[in-house]
């Protein structure tokens, strides 16, 4: 059974470059364009995974994050994190809110696509 | 006429009055709540000045000499306008040594010394006996007009033991040993005093002024009314005045005399230093006491005048007019009045004078004898406070007794203001050694007792033999020849010098012998180390406060020998007190475990002259502790020290507070500079996210290409479209980034030439024309007929212009768009209006869309294609021109952002440019990217 993957990001072209890389890779993709959006998709039907963008209009990825960590039966969802911000500080705080792992744009898609199979595969 | 028993009746219940408010003082002071703490007691307390000499010897001088009685009171009000520095500084002086009379401070002054002290203190009883004698009269002649038929002359009793004078005298003594005398420590206040003084000044005041308004408005018609009639009786004209034979010299010399003594009388000197509250109370009291004369005098004249018109001039004694007049008339309650205010006048003198001239009797004369018997001297034990109380009482009634002497045996002969006269210029021979002392460190003691000792003689020979030999107590043929029959001799000529009144005479050779004796003495020998001491604390007294004080002693004491010495003559209480303050300034738990220092026996020796005079003081402390005699270079070295600890001290202060500001300048800096780089992190950031946003699809979309070679064209076209855009992004907010940077950083350049605003604007909107077009929105553009001609860079005003429309483009509705751009011209400059008919910015954001990286968060995931930096930009621009840029609150319809521009815009100041000639029509250059 094909893996189901969210991708979260309020910049369009980011979007399809990760929705198309996703589904070359096999996973079954939806995509939320902001926090709203995202919290929605992920309780309505919990993917596997999430590449969350951290900085977005309204709710920020944090939020999401420490929203749907705060949910019992989603602690299976892997979270990834996505941004352009690259501080210290920040990796720091994502990942004390829970998320699994945390990468900084641009990346290279080879290596996201392995951290996330990497991921997955250790959730399993 | 009055009867005996409502006279004698009266006046004994107003001493009683007197007695009570006294009590009353005493008694608010000993609960804390001082009532002489105010600066109108103060003022009321100094009007003592005016005596019995005033209800009667003024109106008797002005009924004989008119305006003549006026120096005496003239005197004291110049005195007072430079009462603020002169006083002020006895004051500090008297405050900072405890001292307690002009005796006192005199002595204190040339090296604490006792002879001085004694000879000021002799002069001083010499001189006031006369002036008592001058109250005790006034009284007993206003007692014999309130009791005896009119007309009728008092007669002198022959016999001293049936003079009810001599009774009035000892009751008067009485009274006033009852309030001086009820602690030793003379510098204590004597507060019920003061109060009873500064009641009985008003007392007098409003006896005085009701009897002038009864004069002045009940007998005549108001003092226009007096002086026509006065200039009409040929006998009495000459008393307004004559201009032609105006003795200015002896005008001058009065009020001279008057001047000095409102300072140096015994009681002035009492009241004013030694009773003085609070320094700052002489404030007040500068133009309150002055006020006070003017009033009491102002019916002195038209009393004098109308007693004159109504009794004739011979008739009546003039002196009592105050009281003969209301009497004449009837009024009989006014003229008892009257005589209590005569009564009170006197009564206040004599109280404060008695207690004034006791205290440096007993003090500066009787003391310092003592001490050197054995029975109380040095080495004798047991408290004296007792003791000095009883000589203090004795002194009174001593001095009392003297007064009345004169009174009897020489008071007919004389006029009364002459008698007064007389004892002004005994006391104003203290003025050199006095003035002298305060200002000048080169005067020394033996300049002061020169001047004093010959000032004294020659005020004796002047005026004092003189008005006894003519009050027939001694022969007058040396005053018609001159002793001997030396006519140089003679004492109210003295060598030939003639043409003078009695009292200018007098005062000429004894003020001047005196100065120039102190002078010339002072500068023959030098001051010694005790002297340069003393001078040097009293003429620098407002230089120094306590803690930077030099305390001109060295030697060791022992500390029970001091305690001793003090309990003896301040009592046990006080001794302890001072003590046990002592152990705490120096950080010792008990009193026994004090090491004396200088500090201390300084304080001893103060308490200690309080009660016993400085002179006094000096020598029992001297007495208990080896002291080492200080030379002149130990003084001067001493001073150093002094010197260089209080300069230390403010260096120091001065050193914390300019340390307190640097550290809040510091503080202020850093905040600043922390708040500034949190802008500069957030800005960083951001940049940082904008930059790495598009990069991250260029770089997911090419290697996204790179993998699958055989991606289908279509996809591959969109890929690469994309890539094409983001890469336009990328740059162009690279440049905006670098554009920003160099405006805030003062490094852009400017090309500025003269434009044609309205061609500017209409450029611009052919340029977005597409864009519009695109958007299926309307643009109209409003403009002055006239060219608006403005100094500035096309290219960066296109900038912002280019900026708001495409704003406006990317906000205004889908159907139905309209945008609208208008110039307008004023007198300030020009203004530029862009709106549209979008949805606006709400209220909260209109602050914040100026800022950079800020982007209007839309509804409905529309993310505008913005950097974000297009207004913050924008607003550099305006601003760099001077102009300000803001969004229209009042407008509801949409956003409509307006910006506006000087006339002289930056550009014509000439600011920071790199100017570049241009052609006359400013060409729209194509918008930067």
């Amino acid at each position: 059974m094909a893996q189901k993957i969210l991708i979260v990001d309020d910049e369009p072209n980011i979007l399809i470059s990760l929705e198309y890389l996703m589904q070359r890779e096999g996973f079954d993709v939806r995509v939320a364009r902001d926090g709203l959006q995202a919290i929605e998709a992920i309780e309505s039907d919990p993917p596997d995974l999430v590449l969350l963008d951290v900085m977005m209009p309204g709710k920020t990825g944090l939020e999401v994050c420490q929203h749907v960590r705060a949910i019992e039966r989603l602690r299976h969802v892997v979270i990834v994190m996505l941004t352009a911000k690259g501080r210290e500080t920040d990796v720091a705080k994502g990942l004390a809110l829970g998320a699994n792992a945390y990468v900084t744009k641009p990346f290279s898609t080879r290596d996201l696509v392995a951290q996330v199979r990497t991921l997955l595969q250790a959730q399993a | 006429m009055l009867s005996v028993p409502l006279v004698v009746g009266a006046s004994f219940a107003y001493l009683l009055l007197l007695f009570g408010v006294a009590s009353y003082g005493n008694w608010r002071s000993a609960q804390g709540r001082s009532v002489i703490d105010n600066a109108w007691v103060y003022a009321l307390s100094m009007a003592v000045y005016c005596t019995a000499w005033t209800y009667f010897g003024s109106v008797g001088r002005a009924a004989s000499a008119g305006i003549w009685f006026l120096p005496i009171y003239l005197g004291p009000t110049l005195a007072m306008v430079l009462a603020w520095v002169v006083v002020r500084k006895m004051l500090r002086i008297a405050r900072s040594y405890r001292i307690t009379s002009i005796a006192d401070f005199i002595g204190s002054r040339y090296g604490k010394s006792p002879a001085l002290a004694g000879l000021v203190t002799l002069i001083t009883v010499v001189g006031i006996v006369p002036y008592i004698a001058l109250q005790l009269k006034a009284v007993s002649v206003g007692y014999a007009v309130m009791t005896l038929p009119a007309g009728a002359q008092a007669t002198q009793a022959q016999d001293w033991w049936n003079d009810s004078t001599l009774y009035f005298a000892l009751a008067l003594a009485a009274f006033t040993v009852v309030f001086g005398t009820r602690r030793l420590d003379v510098s204590e206040r004597h507060e019920g005093m003061v109060a009873a003084i500064a009641f009985e000044s008003v007392v007098k005041l409003l006896a005085f002024l009701a009897v002038g308004i009864f004069v002045t408005y009940g007998l005549f018609d108001g003092m226009a009314d007096i002086f026509a009639r006065v200039r009409a009786a040929p006998e009495l004209a000459p008393l307004l005045g004559d201009a032609a034979t105006f003795d200015y010299g002896q005008w001058f010399s009065l009020t001279l005399l008057a001047m000095l003594s409102v300072v140096l009388l015994p009681r002035q000197f009492q009241i004013m230093v030694v009773e003085n509250v609070n320094e700052r109370h002489l404030r007040r009291a500068a133009w309150v006491f002055p006020a006070y004369l003017l009033l009491i005098n102002i019916f002195v004249l038209p009393v004098a005048l109308g007693g004159l018109l109504l009794f004739g001039s011979g008739t009546m004694d003039p002196e009592a007019f105050v009281l003969s007049l209301p009497l004449a008339s009837g009024q009989h309650a006014l003229a008892l009045l009257a005589f209590i205010g005569g009564l009170s006048a006197a009564t206040g003198m004599v109280i404060v004078e008695s207690i004034a001239v006791s205290s440096m009797v007993c003090n500066d004369l009787v003391m310092p004898l003592l001490l050197r018997t054995r029975r109380f001297g040095i080495r004798a034990q047991g408290d004296l406070t007792r003791l000095l109380l009883r000589i203090r009482r004795a002194a009174i009634f001593f001095v009392m007794l003297l007064g009345y002497g004169y009174f009897h045996w020489a008071g007919e002969a004389y006029a009364l203001v002459s008698i007064g006269l007389i004892s002004f210029a005994a006391v104003a021979q203290f003025a050199p050694a006095l003035f002298g002392g305060m200002y000048w460190r080169g005067g020394t003691r033996v300049g002061a007792m020169a001047g004093l000792l010959i000032g004294f003689a020659l005020w004796t020979y002047t005026l004092m033999l003189p008005s006894i030999a003519k009050s027939g107590w001694l022969p007058t043929a040396f005053l018609d020849d001159g002793p001997w029959g030396i006519q140089w001799l003679k004492p109210e000529q003295l060598f030939g010098l003639s043409g003078m009144d009695n009292l200018t005479h007098a005062l000429f050779w004894s003020l001047s012998a005196n100065l120039t004796a102190y002078v010339v003495l002072s500068l023959w020998r030098g001051p010694t180390p005790a002297e340069t001491s003393q001078a040097l604390l009293f003429v620098e007294a407002f230089q120094r406060n306590r803690s930077t004080e030099p305390v001109f002693w060295r030697g060791r004491a022992k500390v029970q020998d001091l305690l001793a010495l003090t309990t003896r003559f301040v009592g046990s209480v006080r001794a302890r007190h001072l003590f046990e303050e002592q152990a705490r300034r120096l950080g010792v738990p008990t009193v026994a475990q004090i090491e004396p220092d200088a500090q201390l026996v300084r304080q001893v020796e103060i308490a200690l002259a309080g009660a016993i005079g400085s002179a006094s003081a000096r020598v029992m402390v001297a007495s208990v502790a080896d002291e080492d005699a200080l030379a002149l270079e130990d003084v001067l070295q001493i001073l150093d020290e002094a010197t260089r600890l209080r300069a230390h001290s403010i260096e120091l202060e001065e050193k914390s507070a300019s340390l307190e500001r640097a550290t809040s300048e510091l503080r202020a800096a850093n905040a600043q500079l922390q708040s500034l780089d949190r802008l500069k992190d957030d800005f960083m950031s951001s940049v940082t996210h904008e930059l790495r946003t598009p990069l991250t699809s260029i770089r997911s979309m090419a290697e996204l290409m790179a993998d699958e070679p055989d991606m289908p064209l279509a996809q591959r076209q969109q890929f690469i479209q994309i890539i094409v855009t983001e890469t336009e992004r990328l740059s162009r907010l690279v440049n905006q980034v670098l554009d920003l940077a160099k405006i805030e950083s003062g490094h852009a350049q400017w090309h500025n030439t003269d434009i044609d605003l309205g061609q500017l604007l209409a450029q611009a909107v052919q340029t977005t024309e597409e864009m519009f077009r695109d958007r299926g929105a309307q643009v109209q553009l409003a403009l002055p007929p006239q060219p608006v001609v403005l100094r500035a860079d096309p290219d960066r005003l296109t900038q912002v212009v280019l900026n708001l429309l495409s704003n406006a483009a990317k906000f205004v509705p889908a159907t139905g768009g309209k945008v609208d751009i208008t110039l307008r011209t004023s007198d300030a400059g020009v203004q530029v209006t862009i709106q549209d008919n979008g949805p606006g910015v709400p209220a909260a954001q209109h602050g914040m869309i100026f800022e950079k990286f800020h982007q209007n968060q839309d509804s409905g995931g529309y993310r505008p294609q913005g950097t974000g930096l297009g207004l913050p930009i924008s607003r550099q621009i305006v601003e760099h021109f001077g102009g300000r840029i803001w969004i229209d609150p009042a407008y509801g319809g949409g956003a409509r952002f307006v910006f506006d521009l000087p006339w002289n815009t930056m550009a014509d100041t000439g600011a920071t440019d790199v100017h570049t000639p241009a052609p006359a029509t400013g060409h729209a250059l194509p918008p930067t990217p």
